[in-house]
């Protein structure tokens, strides 16, 4: 019996509406592979929750962004599909002024800031409204840290997280992403997903651990600014205490852990 | 007997269709899985220290729940290290630590997986690691 992933979950599907659906089998093995056996790296980075700053003044040319976004795209194996807008995969990107912040762009704005692109990525909302809508809890707030992370094994494809996000942080993989990864820059350290599954930035979970900071804030020569929100000698606490900031849609009660200065 | 004929034309064709597995494989059986852990990264190590994570017979039978597990405990809570039962210590992740001894994939899990039917969907998303053809 060959089976793969899509296979599986359409089984899986149908035989919970014929109500055939069982119990999980698989109770703990905690006998043998005990909770107290388990411990985070002890070089991990820590925080009671990550947030980020992005300085728009650092950003004064396409190289600028394409630096943080190539050191994201090819860390985490993203694949680079051009042919439908629908089908992009994008954990960080530039977006429009209009766009990002929709709602405060003002007839008189200066024609800098309309036309700056702003550097834009999944806010790790504190109140997360993806999380909320999620039947699987595939994706979730990590108590730990705050990130809001996807576990690419639950996700059914349903899409709830894509439309309750409010900041179009999440892509959906149409259609199988392997081919469109370049093979000599593959991450051979980092999984790739597969066709129908929702993605989206995880704040480089899987650096934190190892003690390194994200790719592209590593990549940014310090025009992003990562660090503990709840830590008052934290990097980010310092620049938000110096200057003035604002967040992508705050009305709206989801409290980004995104900040942007310019 | 009512409808004798039919009720024996149907035992024939039930008895047919039962056996016909069997006949069809000609009473062959598939030669037993042989995983070999022979890989060049296992030989590489001291004999006394070519160890599993845990002892073999529970790696034979557990190691799927306990993989469940590890992501489980990594994704979900962010510990990614493992003590196990003897004190040493490994990161938990199937691409970076069960891969980088078990090189062998075509070997060492189809090998098994093959024999017994399963084809566990790991592969769909974790990059598997590059066999030398021998
Ligand atoms: S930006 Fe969107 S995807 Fe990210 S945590 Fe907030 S609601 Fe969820
Ligand atoms: S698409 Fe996946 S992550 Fe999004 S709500 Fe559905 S199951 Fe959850």
């Amino acid at each position: 019996m060959s089976m793969n992933r899509r296979e599986f979950l359409k089984i899986a599907g149908i035989s919970t509406i014929l109500g055939l659906g069982g119990v999980s089998a698989v109770h703990g093995l905690r006998n043998r592979v005990e909770a107290s056996q388990i411990s985070p790296a002890p070089k991990a980075l820590k925080a009671k929750r990550w947030a980020m700053v992005v300085d728009m003044s650092k950003f004064k040319k396409e190289e600028d962004y394409q630096r943080c976004i190539d050191a994201c795209h090819q860390v985490h194996n993203v694949p680079n599909i051009t042919d439908n807008p629908k089908h992009e995969i994008k954990w960080l990107w530039k977006e429009t002024y209009e766009h990002a912040f929709p709602g405060t762009e003002d007839e008189y704005l200066s024609e800098e800031i309309k036309h700056l692109p702003f550097l834009v990525l999944c806010n790790h909302c504190d109140n997360p409204s993806c999380v909320r809508v999620c039947p699987t809890k595939a994706t979730f707030k990590r108590k730990s840290d705050g990130i809001v992370m996807m576990d690419m094994h639950r996700c059914i494809g349903c899409r709830f997280c894509m439309a309750a996000c409010p900041y179009g942080a999440r892509s959906f993989n149409y259609k199988d992403p392997i081919p469109f990864i370049n093979e000599a820059k593959k991450n051979l350290e980092f999984p790739t997903r597969t066709k129908g599954v929702v993605e989206k930035c995880t704040l480089c979970y899987e650096r934190l651990a190892t003690g390194l900071q994200p790719a592209c804030v590593e990549a940014s020569k310090g025009a992003l600014i990562f660090g503990d929100i709840e830590d008052p000698n934290s990097g980010v606490r310092k620049v938000l205490g110096a200057r003035y900031s604002f967040r992508r849609r705050p009305e709206l009660g989801t409290r980004p852990s995104v900040y942007y200065i310019i | 007997m009512y409808n004798g004929g039919k009720i024996i034309i149907g035992v024939i064709i039930f008895v047919g269709l039962v056996t016909f597995p069997f006949l069809y494989s000609g009473g062959k059986t598939t030669a037993k899985p042989d995983p070999k852990v022979d890989t060049p990264e296992i030989l590489k190590l001291a004999e006394n220290e070519r160890k599993c994570v845990e002892p073999k017979a529970y790696m034979k039978g557990e190691h799927m729940k306990m993989l469940n597990e590890w992501r489980d405990w990594v994704v979900r809570d962010g510990n990614t290290i493992y003590t196990a039962t003897n004190g040493k210590q490994y990161t938990m992740s199937l691409q970076n630590t069960c891969m980088k001894c078990h090189s062998n994939k075509k070997k060492f899990c189809d090998e098994c997986h093959n024999y017994t039917a399963v084809k566990p969907y790991c592969w769909d998303c974790h990059i598997e690691p590059k066999e030398k053809e021998s």
